[in-house]
């Protein structure tokens, strides 16, 4: 019959979407396991030392995972309490018509590629960072925070308002009825009826900044030794994959460990995205929307 | 011989996941009469209605027994198509649910699924189908309007001149003026009297005027159950259950 | 009296966060809006680079930055299109759809230099696509899959089941009701979907870094196997790589401000789109 054709050919397409997501695992997989085999797992993930070019090489990639979480942490200290504000003022402070036009400029602004931030960061944020701290360089893990935490601003701030926007007229006025003034009922009523949704916005914005590839790669400082502050320059997983790809021989050791470190930050980002979906799922059933 | 029964329930349940919509049902629908279906809200009524042309279909993990035939053709065999069925019997819906398209391909589209090409014949369908819905009047001037500026009144019938284009045997009426304002519901009325003369009838109403009005038959539906079913003058002067009596005199529903 | 001043403190902060966002933002566009446009001119738009890239313009690069986009999105739009309408239209609800749209949405987390690794792997070596446009726009493609079945996803659902069954009670067959009624209805959401994937696709750097781009060409690419410059791949190279440092940061500016322009409007344009489809279906 022609309608199950039809149906068959759909499903195909589908699932072939999610082949995919499969191959990448796989190919990550295949390309990053020798160098497990090489150097072992454990010394992959807690070397201290990524020397990949010496002779002997050295693959210890603990200072690229310690950049990475650096820099996240830094980006979302930045992110958060502006994105999370600039969404509860667009959502409590301003009138409907200048929501109206804010909210969408909002996310105008989210699609500012990474390129122009690392640039940005290079020329700017560099020199002045230079300037006050008095460092040899301005790249460094407290650039590469800064500007990444600006770029998830306004995604969080966008995401965040949507989650405000779910949460029911009813508890507000139920909580003025009590006679609880605006401040309260936002930060004891409506912030907590939107929190998950809102974690939600922040784990994703999280799994964002660590899988950030250009923006660190510019203005992180790119030294890999495990950072000890905010104001040395560090190479985070992303920018050691995209720095060296380019040099690494093909099927060479080098190769396979980069291949290694994504294999690494996919699993990252995996759980957080694992994270996300399951904080989401939950914000849904909380508040009555289909589970 | 002529067999006065188009549409033969026999002992259907139906069921929504593990919830019961319907026990038991077994009743006919004559030819060329109106049947009115009427009960207080989740009685069933309209879960009943949508089995005659399987649109309960496109709903995910149901359950039916029993089985309804079509002229002795029971609709729900394997071997039956259920694009053929609904071909068979139309629908209108409680709410006028127009195509964001044109009041002229509105009414085409349907032809055009049925497998129609010539032009002319679209086009003579699409103004015979308007006029028999009583609507030619007010759009003759304007068939290439979007079908969404008509009011909702008109919309409704244009959904029934949607519905009479493709030539269906049967047409059943999910509320169809559930939505309207008294106008409009007098107008689809005196139209549902008209078509009668030329398609069987069943129209779901939880309005007992709507259904002493337009019926030749009722059927009582509560609780998923068929109640009481007959001649609607009898139904509504003397009825022989005790439940019926107690919905149409209002004292519940 | 306390009351009133926790509300006043917190109202400030708020107002603040909001207001230093969007000075920050601006303050980049304006920063890059005001070096760029020193820059910005006919020949530099129209024109490749010439002196070791210290003159000339990034013409190549606007070039192959729109290749790029249209491998990407001619790769990525039917399979696109395919799975939403599997997904709203055809697949019973239940683990089926949880499982790939759990996967897609995993896809869209995964970040974009595993994107590049991936296209490298199987477009480059495994497939020999070589450094090339299409190793570096079908890598784009994968990249934007799952926004466009995200956004057909949202197009589908927004129609209003009211009108597939009066399409279906009419006698029409699934895929007539899909193809005739569906889609059409949907497609002004579909679009808007494209449009926010173009300028996603415009402004990716890393996946193209090993996939597809080169930091000089003497001309326009000649096939789809050939490499390409690329807007955002060009200012990452005139800002780490080459031997005039300074000449280069102004065409780096003048670079950033095009591609900063070309994504703006491009999001602007799918803002718009969206804004105006709101609402559409409430008779």
């Amino acid at each position: 019959m022609k309608e199950r054709i039809y149906k068959t050919i759909f499903a195909i397409l589908a699932f072939s979407s999610l082949v995919f997501l499969v191959g990448i695992v796989i190919i990550l997989f295949k390309e990053g396991l020798p160098i497990f085999k090489k150097v072992g797992f454990f010394s992959f993930l807690f070397g201290r030392a990524w020397y990949p070019t010496h002779s002997p090489p050295e693959f210890g990639i603990l200072p690229l995972i310690l950049a990475s979480a650096w820099v996240t942490v830094g980006a979302v200290l930045v992110c958060v309490p502006l994105g999370v504000g600039s969404a509860l003022c667009l959502h409590e402070l301003v009138s409907e018509r200048q929501r109206a036009v804010l909210k969408p400029v909002i996310e105008i602004l989210a699609s500012i590629p990474s390129v122009v931030y690392g640039f940005f960061g290079m020329m700017i944020v560099t020199p002045f960072l230079q300037k006050v701290f008095h460092l040899p360089t301005g790249l460094c893990a407290f650039n590469a925070s800064l500007v990444l935490g600006v770029m998830a601003v306004p995604t969080v701030c966008s995401l965040s308002e949507d989650a405000l926007s779910f949460v029911p007229k009813s508890f507000r006025e139920a909580s003025y009825a009590v006679g609880a003034d605006r401040w309260q009922t936002l930060t004891r009523v409506v912030l907590p009826a939107a929190g998950s949704g809102i974690s939600t916005a922040i784990i994703l914005g999280m799994s964002r900044a660590i899988g950030e590839t250009m923006t660190v790669l510019m203005v992180a400082g790119g030294a890999a030794v495990i950072p000890h502050s905010f104001l040395e320059p560090v190479r985070p997983m992303t920018a050691a994959i995209a720095a060296e790809m380019g040099e690494a021989p093909m099927a060479s050791d080098h190769y396979h460990a980069l291949f290694a470190i994504a294999l690494v930050l996919f699993f990252i980002t995996f759980s957080f995205n694992i994270m996300a979906e399951f904080v989401s799922r939950r914000f849904r059933i909380k508040l009555g929307l289909s589970g | 011989m002529f067999d006065p029964v188009k549409i033969k329930a026999q002992h259907v349940d139906f069921f929504y996941g593990n919830q019961q919509a319907l026990k038991d049902i077994s009743m006919d629908i004559d030819v060329g009469r109106v049947t009115a279906i009427i009960g207080p809200s989740g009685c069933g009524k309209s879960t009943f209605i949508r089995l005659l042309n399987r649109m309960n279909d496109l709903v995910a993990h149901t359950v039916l027994r029993g089985h309804i035939y079509l002229e002795g053709q029971d609709i729900f065999s394997p071997a039956v198509d259920p694009v053929e069925i609904r071909r068979r019997v139309g629908m209108v819906f409680q709410k006028p649910n127009p195509f964001p398209k044109s009041i002229f391909e509105n009414i085409a589209y349907g032809l055009e699924v049925n497998g129609y090409r010539d032009r002319d014949v679209i086009e003579e369908r699409v103004v015979m189908s308007l006029k028999k819905a009583a609507l030619w009047e007010e759009v003759k001037e304007r068939l290439r309007d979007s079908a969404l500026k008509l009011s909702g009144g008109q919309q409704q019938r244009l959904c029934i001149a949607r519905c009479l284009a493709v030539a269906p045997e049967v047409l059943l009426f999910d509320e169809p003026c559930a939505s309207l304002d008294p106008i409009s519901t007098a107008k689809i009325e005196e139209l549902i009297l008209e078509l009668k003369k030329d398609y069987t009838i069943a129209i779901v109403t939880h309005n007992m005027q709507q259904a002493a009005r337009v019926s030749d038959r009722t059927a009582f539906f509560l609780l998923g159950e068929l109640v009481e079913m007959g001649e609607t003058q009898h139904i509504f002067t003397a009825p022989k259950d005790k439940r019926t009596e107690a919905y149409i005199t209002g004292r519940f529903g | 009296m306390k009351r009133n001043f926790t509300q006043t403190l917190g109202f400030t902060f708020l107002f603040s966060s909001l207001a230093l966002t969007l000075l920050v933002l601006f303050s980049i566009i304006y920063f890059i809006g005001v070096r760029g446009f020193r820059v910005l001119s006919w020949t530099f738009l129209t024109q490749a680079p010439r002196q070791a890239m210290t003159a000339g313009g990034v013409a190549p690069a606007i070039v192959g930055t729109f290749y790029l986009a249209l491998i990407a999105i001619l790769f990525s739009l039917p399979l696109a299109l395919a799975c939403a309408i599997y997904l709203c239209e055809y697949s019973p609800k239940g683990w089926v759809v949880n499982f790939i749209r759990v996967g897609i949405n995993n896809l869209a987390g995964v970040p974009s230099v595993v994107f590049g690794l991936f296209g490298l792997a199987i477009f480059v070596k495994f497939l020999k696509f070589g450094v090339s446009m299409l190793s570096g726009g079908l890598t784009l493609g994968i990249l934007v899959l799952p926004v466009i079945i995200s956004a057909a996803q949202e197009a589908l659902l927004a129609v209003p089941h009211s009108i597939r069954e009066a399409s279906l009670a009419l006698g029409a067959t699934q895929w007539q009701t899909i193809r005739r009624i569906v889609l059409p209805a949907a497609l002004p959401g579909i679009l808007t979907g494209i449009v926010l994937s173009i300028g996603r696709v415009v402004g990716e750097t890393a996946p193209i870094l090993f996939t597809a781009a080169a930091f000089y060409l003497r001309g326009f690419p000649k096939s789809v196997f050939s490499e390409v410059m690329a807007l955002p791949y060009h200012i990452y190279a005139l800002m780490t790589e080459g031997t005039h440092p300074k000449e280069q940061t102004g065409m780096a500016y003048g670079c950033s401000l095009v591609l900063l322009l070309l994504v703006l409007a491009i999001s602007a344009l799918a803002v718009f789109l969206r804004q105006r489809q709101r609402g559409r279906f409430h008779v």
